[in-house]
């Protein structure tokens, strides 16, 4: 475990891993870890957050992480509304930094927003008095899905650091892969990078990884195998010829599951594509912690919005 | 109006003059330039100490956005910046709205110019109709109505074929065809560089490639065809080696490069600032460095500043949403003051050909040269002036730049146009004298 040398976060925000220390990822994981127990129990709710407003602003479709995000403002007792796109004003023409400024005259403490285009959560926190939780940015950041994948590494290897960690799939589009490389990185995880060409981020090197075209390679002896989605409109853009071949290539087949640690365990953050980068029987074969992560996914994000909410020092859960 | 401009150090290349000389301005002409001359009864004008007089700057690339988006800018407003900036003449690219693609468009643009009198402003017209990329505008008629050059700046021209043909057809007028060379399918939805800064803020990349490519082949066609291509804004080291490569083989091509590109790179994506994102985008270091140097060896014909205006509301958006685009014309004198003369990369003669001479014979325009009997177009200069950018200060309509609050040395005097003193600068002491006040 981290020795924790901090007791708070020293942003406003959460815009991404990029604005995380070290100690800071292993204060939310220790936090976590908390919040882990409070979902135990018989009546899952702690008062923390009474009296707190969040707004789950999501212009993106999402299930799993407005669900966890939900779910995880409620235990904590915060009052929470949840706004989609298709139900706002953008489709009457509203831009982001109205829409926003209106929800705040509203006196909101906290906004978890998804948004389709990077970097709109840094416009929102220019703009905005309240705290912006980053639920996911175009291709740029995921961070608390990347802190709950890392939750449940350490939840199954003990740490983090010195471990393989091979990640696999549509890396280029991939807000996850950003957010967990920056995380991976600064707990001193090996990170391995596997895709073909055409789905690979420009100089992915320089976040510190090794990048390979070879799916054999990146698993051989890893700890930790991450599968990422390949979203079906892909193959419009050529970016390869066909799903079939993708899976031949790029898929997670039980074969290529063996080349890996006997112990290692598989990560998807979910929708998955059965059949194309990952074979049903390696989802739910008996290394998938695929549903561990969703279930992590509400602690973790009951820790960041904790740590967040400011007046939460001292408090008791 | 006669008055005699005494003491400032001319820099005059193209009449091999670099001194302390006095102008003596007549009906709005050069009418001597000599060691203290005389004054004779004339009115004299102090240059302020320390000043450079040149040729008037010229800058082949702005949009001034009139007709049709005059709530970017308006001819009136976009000539008062270049003024600002020390531009005594500007070119202004056809996509308005309408395109300028006729006369009637040229027309109103040079009568908004008329009226505002401030800078001289060059209409270039359309390639295509529409700028559509489909069939040849009526360059004989734009030509006759005043246009200089020919352009469908903001898309390249589409097809090789009609590349040939533009290139041909314009040469009759001698009209260059200015290229905004970019592969379409290359840049696709690309919205910044591609490599690690891209990738790392998950912003779709524009690579590099997608420029080069349209290079080639418009130094090709200039090769075959005889005719004169000039290559817009640009931003890339392999750009730039295939005009060398194209120069030497004597192709007709000249190059222009922007202030931003030898001054930022693709670093300045950090924080999603909307200011940073134009196109063809900030490049890495090592294109930064290339052009500089092409720019020191004159490979690099001009600098020019693709002053393209937006309203804040359409910049206040998503990095991806916004449009490309920087206000250039009130910050270009004192960028090029600061990263080129005073790091001693570039003399002011080679300042004067960039901004002055080389844009003047590419265009084909007057300009570039205190000659005798020339039109007493003058940029006084203040070399050393401490510089701060105040964006509540600029004269543009818009206040899109990302150079806000940036210090730097060197900036304008004043600037005088057909022997008018159109502009002067407040915080340079003295150069109130040059206004006769």
């Amino acid at each position: 475990m981290t020795t924790q040398t901090v007791t708070g976060l020293k942003g406003k925000h959460l815009l991404g891993i990029a604005d995380l220390s070290a100690e800071e990822i292993g204060l939310i994981l220790e936090t976590a870890e908390a919040m882990k127990e409070v979902g135990a129990r018989p009546i899952k709710k702690v008062p923390t957050l009474r009296g707190k407003t969040v707004i789950n602003l999501f212009f993106e479709a999402s299930t799993r992480t407005r669900t966890s995000f939900e779910v995880a403002e409620k235990r904590l007792s915060a009052d929470t509304l949840n706004i989609a796109a298709s139900t706002s004003s953008v489709v009457k023409g509203e831009t982001l930094v109205d829409t926003a400024l209106n929800l705040e005259a509203m006196a909101p403490d906290m906004i978890v927003m998804r948004h389709a285009s990077s970097g709109a959560c840094h416009l929102l926190a220019r703009v905005c008095k309240s705290r912006i939780i980053n639920a996911g940015d175009g291709m740029h950041e995921h961070p608390t899905q990347a802190l709950l994948d890392a939750f449940t590494i350490r939840e199954h290897k003990g740490r983090i650091g010195g471990l393989k960690i091979a990640i696999i799939g549509d890396l280029l589009h991939s807000r996850v892969l950003r957010s967990n490389l920056l995380l991976l990185g600064k707990l001193g995880a090996e990170v391995w990078v596997a895709a073909p060409p055409t789905l690979m981020p420009p100089d992915v090197e320089r976040f510190g990884v090794h990048s390979t075209t070879s799916i054999d390679e990146a698993v051989r002896d890893a700890d930790v195998v991450m599968m990422l989605r390949i979203q079906l409109e892909r193959m419009q853009g050529n970016f390869f010829p066909s799903l079939r071949e993708y899976f031949t290539v790029f898929g997670m087949t039980e074969e290529r599951m063996r080349r890996a640690k006997p112990d290692v365990i598989i990560m998807h953050p979910g929708p998955m594509n059965r059949g194309v980068e990952i074979a049903s029987e390696v989802a739910d074969g008996p290394y998938s912690v695929i549903l561990n992560q969703v279930a992590n996914g509400v602690a973790v994000r009951m820790a960041v919005l904790f740590l967040l909410s400011g007046a939460s020092e001292g408090d008791q859960l | 109006m006669t008055y005699l401009l005494k003491h400032g150090r001319v820099v005059d290349p193209v009449n091999g003059v670099d001194g302390d000389f006095d102008i003596l301005v007549k009906d709005g002409r050069v009418a001597r330039v000599g060691r203290d001359l005389p004054a004779e009864g004339v009115p004299v004008r102090e240059v302020p100490r320390g000043s450079i007089v040149c040729p008037g700057l010229i800058d082949m690339h702005v949009h001034l956005r009139e007709p049709g988006q005059e709530h970017k800018e308006t001819v009136a407003t976009g000539t008062a910046s270049a003024v600002a900036g020390g531009f005594t003449a500007v070119a202004c690219m056809p996509n308005t709205d309408p395109v300028n693609d006729s006369a009637s468009v040229t027309r109103l643009i040079l009568e908004r110019a008329a009226e505002a009198g401030l800078a001289r402003v060059y209409p270039i017209g359309a390639v295509t109709r529409g700028s559509r990329g489909e069939q040849l505008a009526e360059l004989g008629e734009l030509h006759a109505a005043g246009c200089v050059a020919v352009s469908d700046d903001g898309k390249p021209v589409a097809t090789a074929l009609l590349m040939r043909r533009a290139m041909e057809y314009a040469g009759m007028f001698g009209m260059p065809v200015i290229d905004h060379c970019e592969d379409p399918s290359l840049k696709a939805d690309g919205v910044a560089h591609e490599g690690f800064n891209a990738s790392r803020l998950g912003l779709r990349g524009i690579p590099g490639a997608a420029e080069e490519i349209m290079v080639d082949r418009d130094v090709v066609i200039a090769e075959v065809t005889g005719g004169r291509a000039h290559i817009a804004h640009m931003s890339t080291r392999g750009s730039l080696r295939a005009v060398r490569a194209g120069k030497a083989r004597g192709a007709r091509v000249t190059c222009e490069v922007t202030p931003h590109h030898f001054t930022l790179t693709d670093d300045a994506l950090e924080g999603y600032d909307t200011n940073v994102k134009m196109n063809p985008p900030l490049r890495e270091a090592a294109d930064r460095e290339a052009l500089i140097e092409g720019i020191v060896d004159g490979s690099v014909d001009a600098i020019a500043t693709d002053h393209a205006p937006h309203h804040a509301d359409e910049k206040l958006v998503e990095f991806d949403r916004a449009p490309f685009g920087i206000v250039g014309l009130e910050t270009a004198v004192p960028l090029t003051f600061d990263r080129l003369v005073h790091t001693g990369r570039i003399s002011m003669a080679r300042f004067v050909e960039l901004l002055s001479v080389n844009p003047a014979r590419i265009l084909g325009v007057t300009g570039g040269s205190l000659a005798e009997g020339q039109p007493a177009d003058i940029t006084v200069l203040a070399p050393d002036l401490a510089v701060t950018i105040d964006i509540g200060r600029l004269r543009s309509k818009s206040k899109n730049t990302p150079f806000g609050g940036w210090s730097l040395r060197g900036g304008v005097a004043a600037t005088i146009v057909g022997g008018r003193v159109v502009f002067v600068n407040p915080d340079v002491a003295g150069a109130q004298a040059l206004a006769g006040a």
